[in-house]
């Protein structure tokens, strides 16, 4: 199988997981999670370098989940990529389970900072690729970013502060979902023109389709200025992958039924 | 203070070839030196403070040893959920470090004035308070900050404040550093006020009540050891705070009931709760907020009698 198979299979296989686990445990922010899976997907079957079993491995590509409410589809990958046991997803929300709704620093191997609360992903991979330059080190750092999330002002503070100290070893996907909580994203504050913003902050941007394996690997082959930080505009669908959750924002928060599980289990191929 | 900050810092960037120094577009030419000698671990954050604090964040979890300086109410409340989730929650050393605590700059208005930020900083779990009294535990502090693998706060005064130590002392965190020794009162001072509390000291003696002075650096965490001793030993244990409601008297406070101390032995000398505008100056806003030696001793003498 060529590699976009391998990976498109993979990605329906965590998709398939989180629908599981989202149905059993309860839940929410599936449609979340979802939309940024295939993001995931390349960025650990592909792009980042680590090792799985030595998280703290010191020449490890960095990465934030930004949106830290899409930690089931962080936790599901990481497992698949082998940080920790499959089984430990059952516990996914349960009491005293270390997969919380949110990630906590090492709650489980591979997940390195808090997040939750929006808008602080990208100040602290600012700080980690300002880390590589200074002790000259050649990891990269990677963020997941809603574009609920770019509401926050600190989302526009850190990319002033990327640009304005040149860190190209810093690469930003915006999970454009069009949807936020309660509204399309476009319409609850001026959101348009996503790839102008940054490109006006004076990064390099590349806009790809965030919900093709294909389409995301060749964006990430793009020439880009080294002296510049990187943000992928990734157009995704909420829900993607799961017919009746798409780009339905009821599925922010429900939960999918027995039946809904096997609708999507079947959709997925699996 | 922040004069001897910056020399410290200097000082310290050449034995931590970690230390990163980031700053929110303040302290024009008083890190210099600084920047001569370390520039590539020097950064202007712009005023952004929230972003700085996560920087700063992100520097600690790469192995980095930053230090944030600005002005103290940008650089606590301004990015105050930075601190709680992106320093505090991760635990990582990151130190923060706010110049014009109190009514340092009490000239500029309530928007610079920062008699909240101890309350709220203690209340972070594993963040530690210091609030040196003078030049030379400014300098303490920085270097015990540095010796903590833990996220700091230091809160500094402004400039040319008295200096009482005649060195730098060694301070410790969670201990008292003791200025004088006394048998009857006890003087409970927080950071920048140590002035007023040397000034309250003179006026005891006058009175020929015996009196012990500490500078309590370090508010969180608080040395409960020396307090239960001084509510058993003193006949008033006094703390006097730069800060409104909050603070260093309601660490006390805390103590105070949960080693079920004599209440009735203590007296809190703070601003109160409210803004201090029109206040023309430091001095004067001392007065309008009732801290000034007269004031103080004058309802230490009430309490007395």
């Amino acid at each position: 199988m060529d590699k976009v198979k391998v990976l498109e299979r993979t990605a329906a296989e965590v998709r398939g997981r989180i629908l599981e686990v989202s149905h059993r445990n309860r839940i929410p922010h599936l449609a979340s999670s979802m939309s940024c899976v295939d993001l995931l997907v390349v960025l650990y079957g592909e792009q980042m370098k680590y090792r799985s079993d030595e998280p703290l491995w010191d020449q490890r590509d960095r990465f934030i989940l930004s949106k830290g409410h899409a930690a089931s589809a962080l936790y599901t990958v990481l497992s698949k990529y082998v940080f920790f046991p499959d089984e430990a997803l059952d516990t996914h929300g349960k009491p005293g389970s270390r997969l919380e709704e949110h990630p906590s620093r090492n709650c489980v191997p591979g997940v390195e900072v808090a997040t939750g609360t929006l808008g602080h992903g990208l100040p602290v991979a600012n700080g980690m690729a300002l880390a590589a330059k200074i002790k000259n080190e050649s990891y990269h750092t990677y963020v997941i970013l809603g574009d609920g999330e770019c509401n926050e002002g600190t989302i526009w503070e850190g990319a002033m502060f990327a640009a304005g100290h040149k860190l190209g070893n810093l690469t930003v996907f915006v999970d454009f979902n069009k949807w936020q909580a309660t509204d399309r994203s476009c319409d609850v504050l001026h959101l348009e023109c996503l790839c102008e913003k940054f490109k006006a902050f004076g990064w390099n941007v590349c806009r790809v389709n965030g919900n093709s394996i294909r389409s995301i690997l060749e964006g990430l082959q793009t020439k880009f200025d080294n002296d510049k930080p990187t943000a992928f505009i990734a157009d995704t669908t909420k829900g993607a992958g799961i017919s009746f959750a798409e780009d339905d924002n009821n599925w922010h928060y429900r939960i999918p039924s027995e039946e809904e599980v096997a609708q999507g289990t079947k959709e997925l191929g699996l | 203070m922040r004069n001897a900050f910056a020399a410290e810092l200097l000082e310290q960037a050449g034995l931590h070839e970690n230390l990163v120094f980031l700053s929110g577009d303040i302290g024009n030419r008083m890190f210099d030196s600084y920047k001569e000698k370390f520039g590539e671990r020097f950064f202007n954050c712009g005023i952004a403070e929230a972003n700085m604090t996560g920087v700063a964040a992100g520097l600690a979890l790469s192995g980095m040893r930053p230090v944030t300086y600005t002005i103290t109410p940008f650089n606590t409340a301004r990015c105050y959920e930075q601190i709680k989730i992106d320093v505090c929650y991760n635990n990582v050393p990151v130190i923060i470090v706010g110049v014009g605590g109190g009514l340092s700059y009490a000239s500029l208005g309530a928007t610079h004035q920062s008699l909240d930020e101890i309350a709220f900083m203690k209340n972070l779990p594993n963040m530690n308070v210091f609030c040196p009294g003078d030049a030379m535990e400014v300098r303490a502090c920085l270097r015990e900050a540095l010796r903590l693998n833990e996220p700091v706060y230091i809160r500094l005064g402004k400039k040319n404040e008295p200096v009482y130590n005649e060195e730098i002392p060694l301070l410790t965190a969670g201990k008292m550093h003791r200025h004088k020794k006394g048998e009857k009162i006890c003087l409970v001072s927080t950071g920048n006020i140590l002035p007023v509390a040397y000034d309250c000291l003179d006026l005891l003696a006058e009175q020929n009540l015996s009196t012990e002075l500490v500078s309590c650096f370090s508010v969180k965490p608080l040395d409960e050891g020396y307090l239960e001793e001084a509510f058993e030993k003193f006949d008033l244990v006094i703390s006097i705070e730069e800060h409104g409601v909050g603070g260093l008297s309601s660490a006390i406070l805390d103590v105070v009931h949960d080693k079920g101390l004599d209440v009735k032995k203590y007296l809190k000398v703070h601003t109160g709760d409210q803004f201090y505008s029109y206040s023309g100056g430091q001095q004067n806003a001392r007065v309008q907020a009732g801290l000034e030696a007269n004031q103080i001793i004058k309802r230490v003498l009430d309490r007395l009698s």
